[in-house]
C-alpha cells in the first residue's frame, strides 16, 4: 500500500517534512503546564516528548486518585437527584 | 469538539458529552451497591475499578472513533477479559493487524534525521494505539489524548468535590 518511504497517509504522496512535526511538538509544548511560557527554541523536542510522557502518567495518576475517592464518597450518598445540579454547576464554567 | 469552550453551556461540546456519560455511569454503578457490605474495602475496590472504566468508557464514547486513540481504547475496552459477550473481535483483530505493519523501526527519525527514539517509544506506550502510529500521527493524537485527559480529570475534580461532605 504504501511506500517504504512514505510516513503519511493522509497528505496523498508527499511526505511529513520536519517543519510539520516540528509544529506538533510546539503545539504540545504549549499543552503541557511546565513547558508553557517557554521559547520553543531553547526547549529541545527530546525534553517535549519526555516532559509528555510525566504529564500523561501524572494525569492518570490523578484519575486514578479520583476513581478512589470518588469510589469512598459513593459508598454513602445517592446519585440521581443529584445529577442535574451537578451538569449545570460543571458546565456553567 | 470545541477549542474554546464559550461561557455558556454548550451541549455539545466534550466536556458535557463526558459529563452526562460518566454521571449516568456513576448512577447505575451506585445503584449495584449489595445492602449489606456497600462500605467494605473489596467492596469500593470494586468500586473504584469500575468508575475507573466507567470514566474511560465515557471519554472513548464521547470522542467515538473520531480518533484513532479513542478507537484503541473502545477496542481494549470491549475485549476486556471479564466481557465475554458481544463483539466480532475478528475484523477488529485484522484491522490491528494490518495497522502493525505500518510501524515503523524503533528509532523514529524525522525525515532530516530528527531522532527521538526513546521517548517516542515512551509516548507510545502511554498513549492507547500508540503502538501502530508513526511520529505525525503519534504527535498528533497524544495532543488531543492530552486534551480529553484533562477535560476528564476537570470533570471527575467537581464531581468529587461536589460529593465531598
Amino acid at each position: 500500500m504504501s511506500s517504504r518511504r512514505s510516513r503519511s497517509r493522509q497528505s496523498s504522496g508527499s511526505r511529513i517534512t520536519d517543519d510539520q512535526i516540528i509544529d506538533l511538538v510546539s503545539k504540545l509544548q504549549q499543552l503541557i503546564p511546565e513547558l508553557r511560557g517557554r521559547r520553543s527554541d531553547k526547549v529541545s523536542a527530546s525534553k517535549v516528548l519526555q516532559e509528555t510522557c510525566n504529564y500523561i502518567r501524572n494525569l492518570h495518576r490523578q484519575v486514578d486518585g479520583l476513581s478512589d475517592r470518588l469510589s469512598q464518597l459513593l459508598a454513602s450518598t445517592d446519585t440521581d437527584s443529584d445529577q442535574a445540579a451537578i451538569i449545570r454547576s460543571l458546565l456553567m464554567e | 469538539m470545541n477549542k474554546y469552550n464559550p461561557p455558556r453551556m454548550n451541549p455539545s461540546s466534550l466536556r458535557s458529552r463526558f459529563a452526562t456519560r460518566f454521571l449516568r455511569s456513576l448512577s447505575k454503578i451506585n445503584a449495584k451497591k449489595p445492602t449489606a457490605s456497600s462500605s467494605s474495602p473489596t467492596e469500593i475496590f470494586r468500586r473504584y475499578r469500575r468508575i475507573k472504566v466507567a470514566a474511560d468508557k465515557s471519554m472513548a464514547y464521547s470522542v467515538r472513533s473520531r480518533r484513532t486513540w479513542s478507537r484503541a481504547m473502545l477496542w481494549k475496552l470491549r475485549t476486556r477479559p471479564c466481557c465475554r459477550r458481544s463483539v466480532k473481535t475478528s475484523t477488529i483483530v485484522r484491522k490491528t493487524r494490518h495497522e502493525k505493519q505500518n510501524k515503523n523501526t524503533t528509532t523514529t527519525t524525522g525525515e532530516d534525521g530528527v531522532v527521538f527514539g526513546v521517548e517516542a517509544d515512551e509516548l507510545r506506550e502511554l498513549v492507547p494505539g500508540g503502538e501502530a502510529m508513526d511520529l505525525y500521527n503519534l504527535l498528533d493524537e497524544t495532543a488531543h489524548y492530552i486534551k480529553c485527559l484533562t477535560t476528564q480529570v476537570q470533570v471527575m475534580k467537581k464531581i468529587a468535590d461536589f460529593y465531598s461532605p
